[in-house]
């Protein structure tokens, strides 16, 4: 019986996913990897192009970008405040972008205060909490207080419904997946009873029989003074217990949204794409969405022939005899230009420096052929011979992810 | 008068490795260790956040807590700060508390997670403590990251600050001792010679000296590209890329030849950028800091063959 045609346009009529339909289908997408890969710089990049593409308001939420980066975003000394990317920047890069882009920086201190101001019971523990001397020194390095502050500010920006599309840029972590269990261990850090154990002989003065021994070794080590400098401090924040689970919580629900996306960035080196293939495994495990893998600085594809190879040997092997065949050509315009030598020794570098690149080129193919996991979108980015430091720089890369 | 000279790196018995993610810290360390024992030295090198792969550099099985010998004269460990905090408990306090040592490990571990400095403590404790007492010529430290290392060498000073009496107070000032004296200690920070990893190494000079008793006993400008061409060399190959030329060179060689330069002019532009970034770094960094640059290396291998080649790179750069 033949087949009804209708399935067949259908087939045809979806097409393959691309940066492009996931930056337009979905609200939030989170850019991470390992560290020095490019990956703030992908995030601004992919934000701006669906700025410029899409009729859409764009938010792109940064950790540390690069001065120049920041600069381009008019980013410098705004803070943790969002801005909108003016339109001058623009025109210089010599595009009308359809939507809005605006930007914004994560700091940490701020936001972590802005979170106690916001979950404290009354003004009085909001003020001994902020004025603690512990605090201080535990907001900076709290566990996974970077990771966990910016999962909460992406949380508190896309409840604002202020974005069409937001693009969050993770901070460099020890373990790329930091970020992902944050909530979920400051939430098991606040509801331990272990947390209740340590604190209540500072607060009842009752030290009973089995706890005694932790508290001995405990003041033998620390001092009684900073136990209860660090119990007072808890006894302080457990008051904020139910707001942070229960934000936590909605976190946690937010990255696993089905309108939430994680692209996975990359160079084609060995360690950093291990850390990546893991990476994008884990999140398959714990059915979050990846979107897409960007591969970025790849090298291009006429260092792989094996036929540039060949050109470069003989003109590596017989670069004298080369050399005194091209004088007359080569020192036409200018004599000085002519000698044979200097041109034999110059043919000799530049065979050299394409095999030697060859080498790493070949490697990385290798490395990309042998990707353990397969995205919907796999972007590959090539080496950028100067840096990027404006939106015209910007747009480069992105029509680049764009593919 | 000179100013003293810094006392060179393979001479200092304590040395924190440290870089931005992808600057190759953990190549660097273990080039560093290999050297220095190939010099004969007995040698310890403790990986902090890893997992045991630190081995993998050496060809070695993944390591733990407990060193293990990976190379002649050379011995690996993991950082693990639970066991750290057992030893210590064990040697330092003599609480035999093997039996219970799961629940009050558990509670301290919780405390040393939420109590700033303390983890680092047991860490920063334990690589004082194989320098003091167990008869190494060099540690070297496979250190956190640019954003974490000030956190970690500054921990003693925080703890103090916080802690005024009990034993970790005793515990610290000895181990300020041992990390302040720039004859024993030193930090080593790689970058490359790009944006951001020179500006990280340069804010970290700074954050070093100003909130750490460590000196920066140097930097290592890690992937330099090789300089291909002098400046009349250049204008020759700019002549070669011209249409005639090219034409000329095409029919002598048989193929293409464009890729080939193409390649070439790749290799000069990235050189170019990358040379502006360290001058910066040049221009940044206190002039007696040593800068040690390696070269980028175009190779095919991972593990013990690549460690070998930085090292030797590094010994001569260092001058041996």
């Amino acid at each position: 019986m033949a087949r009804p045609t209708r399935v067949k346009v259908a087939e045809t009529e979806v097409p393959a996913p691309t940066m492009d339909s996931l930056l337009a289908t979905k609200e939030i997408v989170v850019a991470c990897g390992p560290g020095g890969v490019g990956k703030t710089t992908t995030a601004a990049a992919s934000a701006l192009m669906a700025a410029v593409n899409h009729g859409s308001k764009v938010l792109v939420l940064t950790v540390d970008p690069a001065k120049r980066l920041a600069n381009a975003l008019g980013l410098d000394g705004i803070g943790n405040a969002e801005h909108q990317v003016p339109s001058s920047a623009f025109a210089a890069a010599g595009v009308k972008p359809r939507g809005e882009l605006w930007a914004a920086m994560l700091d940490t201190k701020e936001s972590w205060d802005s979170l106690i101001r916001h979950h404290a019971p009354d003004a009085q523990t909001r003020d001994e909490i902020l004025a603690n001397p512990l605090y201080q020194n535990i907001s900076g390095r709290f566990i996974q207080s970077h990771d966990y502050i910016a999962m909460e500010r992406l949380y508190e920006i896309h409840l604002s419904a202020e974005y069409d599309l937001i693009v969050v840029d993770t901070p460099p972590t020890r373990n790329a997946l930091d970020f992902l269990d944050a909530p979920e261990r400051l939430a098991d850090f606040f509801s331990s009873r272990l947390l209740r154990w340590l604190i209540v002989p500072y607060r009842s003065k009752l030290v009973n029989v089995a706890t005694r021994p932790f508290y001995q070794i405990s003041d033998r080590i620390l001092g009684t003074e900073f136990m209860s400098d660090i119990a007072e401090f808890f006894i302080l924040f457990q008051t904020m217990y139910d707001g942070f689970v229960e934000r936590s919580k909605a976190v946690g629900r937010l990255l696993s949204d089905r309108r939430t996306t994680f692209v996975v960035v990359s160079t084609l080196e060995a360690t950093p794409l291990r850390e990546a293939e893991y990476f994008a495994e884990q999140l398959t495990a714990r059915k979050l969405h990846l979107g897409a893998i960007v591969l970025n600085k790849v090298l291009p594809d006429y260092l792989q022939g094996r036929a540039g190879a060949k050109v470069a040997e003989v003109m590596k092997e017989r670069s004298e005899e080369l050399a005194v065949a091209l004088s007359p050509v080569v020192g036409a315009a200018d004599p000085a230009l002519g000698d044979p030598e200097q041109i034999a020794r110059v043919l000799g570098e530049v065979a050299d420096s394409y095999l030697n690149f060859q080498v790493v080129a070949l490697r990385e193919m290798e490395e990309r052929a042998t990707l353990a996991v397969t995205p919907d979108v796999l972007a590959t980015v090539p080496f950028f011979d100067t840096d990027i430091y404006d939106l015209a720089g910007l747009l480069r890369l992105g029509e680049q992810i764009w593919g | 008068m000179t100013t003293d000279a810094l006392t060179p790196l393979l001479e200092r018995k304590l040395v924190f490795v440290t870089g931005k993610g992808g600057t190759g810290k953990t190549t660097v360390a273990s080039a560093l260790a290999l050297l220095a024992a190939s010099r004969g030295k007995k040698v310890l090198i403790c990986e902090i956040d890893g997992k045991g792969e630190l081995a993998g550099y050496y060809e070695a099985p993944p390591t733990g807590f407990k060193e293990k010998e990976v190379q002649p004269g050379l011995f690996a460990m993991t950082m693990d700060t639970e066991a750290s905090l057992r030893e210590y408990l064990k040697l330092q306090l003599r609480i035999p508390i093997v039996g219970r040592i799961g629940p009050v490990a558990k509670a301290f571990d919780f405390l040393a997670a939420a109590a700033p400095g303390v983890r680092e403590i047991l860490t920063v404790g334990k690589l004082c403590f194989e320098v003091r007492d167990n008869g190494w010529d060099m540690v070297v430290v496979d250190a956190p990251a640019t954003g974490h290392i000030v956190g970690q060498l500054a921990a003693p000073q925080a703890v103090n600050g916080l802690v005024k009496v009990g034993l970790i107070r005793t515990q610290t000032d000895w181990m300020l001792e041992m990390l302040s004296d720039p004859a024993i200690t030193g930090l080593l920070a790689v970058c490359t010679p790009e944006e951001m990893p020179v500006t990280e190494t340069m804010e970290l000079a700074v954050r070093v000296r100003e909130e750490t008793t460590v000196q920066l006993a140097g930097v290592v400008v890690n992937r330099v590209l090789p300089e291909l061409f002098g400046r009349q060399e250049e204008a020759v190959f700019d002549a070669l890329t011209e249409q005639g030329p090219l034409a000329a060179l095409d029919g002598l060689v048989d193929g293409d030849a464009a890729p080939v330069l193409d390649a070439a002019r790749l290799a000069v532009t990235m050189r170019r950028t990358r040379s502006t970034h360290l001058e910066r770094l040049r221009a940044g960094i206190d002039p007696s800091v040593p800068l040690l640059y390696l070269p980028f290396l175009f190779t095919r291998s991972h593990g013990l063959r690549t460690t070998r080649q930085v090292a030797e790179s590094l010994g001569e750069e260092l001058g041996y």
